[in-house]
């Protein structure tokens, strides 16, 4: 199993070598889908390295019969250039914990939505300096202007939104009247 | 035109507007006039070219001649592309792009939210992903051309032209063919009548509140992208694009 942190700056090389080694000691017939969910937390979203795959929602299933493993996992956009990434980081996990043939599964519906970023990763996307989304994806209207997004440095209300479109396709750029600091805002889709 | 034929025609139009859309907004990289416009508009080429992918990816399994996705992008010609004809217009001023976005939006909105409901599964699902990101798009296109239309005289008069640049390519969005009328009777794609009404309705209603006029409904329609009759536009765009593709065809490294 990968060491917390340690996933974070590997290069492509580096992930496609360590992908293909599985520990000879390694015994995933002792693990369980919660012992897989487990491990899966510690996979970091390559962009955001302050949450891991579950806590984005981009893990959708985990089966895991005592043969097979396969894991379903859907993009958050679709032309999300990270997809391809956190497949592998995913596999090279699985790998790691003595799963040799991991099943990775692209699914697209339901659609990924911000809703299901968990309580817990939208405090760390906070803390990271990202405003995590704002209320519920079903309830945005079409035109509309989105609710009051916080400044994730200060706390102020007082922000306004310098592009509808940040540094990656889930966030757009704010900027806090209050600190002056610019922050990303992860967009409630 | 049987039903597979009209599915896999009415696929190609999907991946090849969305691509080449994206492509148009890709020329802007490192020249938008501003740097947070740069990043939107990249943004947006990013999830045509990703929807382009899904659409593309469904196709070639349905052609099924050895073709993956990127051979239906890299590897045909002009009059083998089916997009409409807006979407390969140039750039030209920044009102010209927004207003070019917002009625490719409109159309893109609507088409996708009637393909959440199409009976086959696969369009249904790639369509629910898809409409999020248009939804977004059209926003984002609709405050632009409110902005413009009923900003200054300049803008105004930009905006304006911009609409009346364009407006000759608008009819081959709302005008249904064949393929369209088989896929509609089949519950798959959309239905035209309903297509056409939702698009002039929020044409209208944003053009409205930009004080801009819209072209006559009856206006002379430029129509031909959808069967592989091009403006002299896109053999450009495509060289630009398949360069590396066909200069090295089949390398695996790049």
């Amino acid at each position: 199993m990968p060491q917390h942190g340690e996933s974070d700056h590997r290069s492509a090389v580096d992930i496609l070598i360590a992908s293909d080694r599985v520990p000879a000691n390694a015994r995933p017939d002792l693990l369980t889908e919660d012992d897989i969910w487990a491990l899966l937390e510690e996979v970091k979203d390559p962009e955001v390295p302050a949450v891991s795959v579950v806590e984005l929602g981009i893990v959708r299933a985990v089966r895991w019969d005592g043969k097979e493993l396969s894991i379903d996992v859907t993009p958050t956009y679709s032309g999300c250039p990270a997809t391809e990434l956190i497949e592998e980081l995913i596999t090279e996990a699985m790998r790691a914990a003595g799963f040799r043939d991991p099943k990775i599964n692209q699914v697209l519906t339901p659609a990924w939505t911000t809703d299901w970023i968990t309580a817990e990763g939208k405090e760390k996307l906070r803390a990271f300096g990202i405003a995590p989304p704002e209320g519920s994806s079903s309830k945005l209207s079409l035109l509309g202007e989105p609710d009051v997004i916080a400044c994730p440095h200060c706390g102020s209300k007082e922000t306004e939104r310098v592009s509808e479109f940040g540094s990656t396709a889930c966030k757009a750029l704010y900027r806090c009247k209050e600190c002056l600091e610019p922050f990303d805002y992860f967009k409630c889709i | 035109m049987t039903q597979a034929e009209a599915l896999k025609e009415y696929l190609l139009r999907l991946a090849d507007s969305d691509m080449i859309l994206g492509q148009r907004l890709c020329e802007l990289c490192g020249k938008a006039p501003a740097l947070e416009e740069e990043m939107a508009l990249m943004n947006v080429a990013l999830d045509l070219v990703g929807q382009a992918r899904n659409w593309y990816e469904y196709a070639a399994e349905l052609i099924d001649d050895g073709r993956d996705a990127d051979k239906l992008a890299f590897r045909r010609d002009a009059h083998n592309y089916r997009n409409l004809l807006l979407t390969e217009q140039p750039n030209e001023d920044y009102a010209v792009t927004m207003g070019r976005q917002f009625f490719f939006d409109v159309w893109h909105y609507f088409t996708l939210k009637s393909l959440t409901g199409s009976s086959d599964e696969r369009i249904a699902a790639i369509a629910a992903k898809a409409l999020k990101e248009a939804t977004y798009h059209l926003r984002r296109s609709s405050e632009w051309v409110k902005r413009l239309g009923d900003g200054t005289e300049e803008s105004h008069q930009r905006m304006q032209d911009a609409i009346d640049i364009l407006w000759r390519f608008t009819g081959e969005l709302i005008t249904p063919d064949d393929t369209d009328r088989v896929l509609a009777e089949a519950g798959i794609g959309p239905d035209p009548d309903q297509l056409a009404t939702d698009w002039r309705g929020m044409v209208n209603e944003v053009l409205t509140q930009a004080t801009l006029t819209p072209g006559a409904e009856d206006a002379w329609m430029y129509m031909g992208g959808k069967h592989g009759e091009h403006t002299e536009h896109l053999g450009f765009i495509l060289a630009e694009m398949q360069f590396l593709q066909r200069a090295y065809p089949d390398a695996t490294t790049w």
